[in-house]
């Protein structure tokens, strides 16, 4: 297998993006990321997206997306993992470069939620889910979440607003990030005094509805001038349904996921210098923290709001504001995630920057903890 | 939604029947080919409990498509009494009346209606069990 590089990435900011189709977004973010990497010859090009069958009624994506950027003749598909699409793209993408089937790869992730009425979304985020036992009952993503973030309360002695700081590191990241949704700060007694989404979680907890593409071009790494280097990548999926799981408050797929990726980048985690977490609520966030392993279980809250996460803190984590702040759309999510990473150890986070980041880690989940991909990245 | 989707799940969800292992005797809900414990493949259907605890839950406010007219309503994630574990809403109760350990019992519900012309589907909600 030869070592894969991120020769180029693209973003579009992240909002509600009434004048461009789902089709534009990818666009954007592919020709600035194909610009990026300084080529137009690309062989293949996989598109991550969740909703696109409820939200737009538009599937074929990977045909439809290649053509959006003048290519025909190529490789072209799409994947879905329902939020951790983009992070099993990339993992997918960067096997075809590493096994040397392809020579240069277009990851591209798109959603576009603003499209649909809040109960459709809801419908279509839930489709992460068993239909006949799990979205049967009315409960929502948020509300999966919930019974986990209660549980974890309950058994950790985790305060609310240890874990609710979780969003606020978030939005302080996200201040001065050209790509962020909400890129202010938020207290955590406005987060508190937010109504119940899906209780305990408040609503200021929860990531929102976005659109956004994010593209990364993946090139050999002998050919490629930029310095940062996929370390490894590693997907896990766990049990279907959190009813069959031994304890709902750990993500083994995420347990999973990170030994994997840990063993073959051969780096520890104490090597890590900046981090990217799922956290489409902040309990999510925190778990993951924890079973990443950087963070004993139970602690993960109290490490979030001691300030170790912050971006001068021990473990500088979802730098550019995470899903909260950043935003969460989510079949692209996970690529914002790693061209992110990309970002800082090129040293061009702009006030994001995490001084002399050389490693750092992404992760994203699908469903709630179902479908875990790591990727690890670092400078040459 | 076609008939045969809602009809193949009604013995499942009417009686609560689920899946034992013949081998290593864990229970699950719902069917499963394969134990994700031992790896049998001989299982055989099982009558669950209709009795159990509340272990964790919460309030859903903003639902999805079809339930609108049911929020908020309470969801929770229940221990039956034979150890297997089930999602379900509860009704019956009031939210801020739930708690950790509160013991329920299924019962027959409507759960939603496909449309003005559509399937009504019914099954299994859980509800405080009066002592
Ligand atoms: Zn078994």
């Amino acid at each position: 297998m030869r070592s894969v590089s991120v020769a180029g990435v693209g973003l579009t900011r992240i909002k509600e993006h009434w004048e461009k189709s789902l089709r534009d977004l990818f666009a954007e973010a592919a020709l600035k990321a194909l610009d990026d990497a300084g080529t137009d010859e690309i062989d293949a090009v996989y598109v991550s997206n969740m909703g696109s069958a409820t939200l737009q009624s538009q599937l074929h994506l990977g045909a439809m997306m290649a053509d959006a950027i003048g290519k025909r003749g190529i490789t072209a598909l799409r994947v879905e993992a329902a939020s951790a699409s983009g992070g099993v793209a990339f993992h997918e993408g960067v096997k075809a470069v590493a096994s040397g089937l392809h020579d240069c790869v277009l990851v591209g992730g798109v959603e576009k939620m603003s499209d649909a009425l809040p109960g459709e979304v809801a419908a279509a985020l839930a489709m992460a889910e068993d239909q006949e036992y799990t979205a049967y009952t009315g409960v929502t993503k948020l509300g999966l979440n919930a019974l986990v973030h209660r549980r974890y309360m309950e058994r950790f002695g985790a305060e609310a607003k240890e874990i609710a700081m979780f969003a606020v590191r978030g939005h302080e990241h996200a201040v001065g990030c050209p790509h962020a949704q909400y890129p202010f700060k938020v207290s955590v007694e406005r987060i508190l005094a937010s109504p119940m989404e899906a209780d305990p979680i408040h609503m200021l907890e929860c990531s929102s509805v976005g659109d956004g593409a994010a593209a990364i071009i993946l090139r050999p790494a002998e050919e490629a001038e930029d310095g940062v280097e996929v370390a490894s990548t590693a997907v896990a999926t766990d049990f279907y349904h959190l009813t069959e799981r031994y304890d709902i408050t750990v993500f083994e797929a995420v347990r999973w996921a990170a030994a994997r990726a840990f063993e073959a980048a051969g780096v520890s985690h104490k090597d890590i210098d900046v981090l990217e977490v799922h956290d489409d609520t902040t309990i999510t966030g925190v778990v993951s923290l924890e079973d990443l392993g950087f963070v004993e279980k139970g602690k993960g809250a109290a490490f979030v709001a001691e300030g170790n996460t912050a971006r001068g803190g021990e473990l500088p984590t979802n730098t550019f504001g995470g899903l909260k702040a950043r935003g969460n759309p989510v079949g692209a999510t996970g690529l914002y995630q790693i061209a992110e990473i990309a970002l800082q150890l090129r040293g061009e986070a702009g006030p994001c920057q995490v001084e002399g980041a050389e490693t750092g880690l992404a992760q994203s989940l699908g469903g709630l903890g179902t479908t875990c991909a790591v990727t690890i990245l670092r400078r040459r | 939604m076609s008939v045969p989707r809602y009809w193949r799940e009604i013995k499942y969800r009417y009686r609560l029947i689920g899946e034992m292992c013949t081998d290593c005797g864990a229970a699950f809900f719902p069917r499963r080919a394969v134990c994700p414990r031992c790896g049998s493949k001989d299982l055989e259907e099982c009558k669950l409990s209709e009795k159990g605890a509340v272990v964790s839950w919460t309030v859903v406010r903003n639902p999805p498509a079809g339930y609108e007219k049911y929020a908020p309503y309470v969801v929770a994630l229940i221990e039956l009494d034979d150890g297997v574990r089930i999602l379900s809403q509860v009704v019956d109760v009031e939210p801020e009346e739930v708690e950790a350990g509160m013991r329920v019992e299924a019962t027959f519900r409507r759960v939603r209606e496909d449309g003005s012309s559509g399937i009504i589907e019914y099954g299994y909600k859980f509800r405080p069990v009066i002592e």
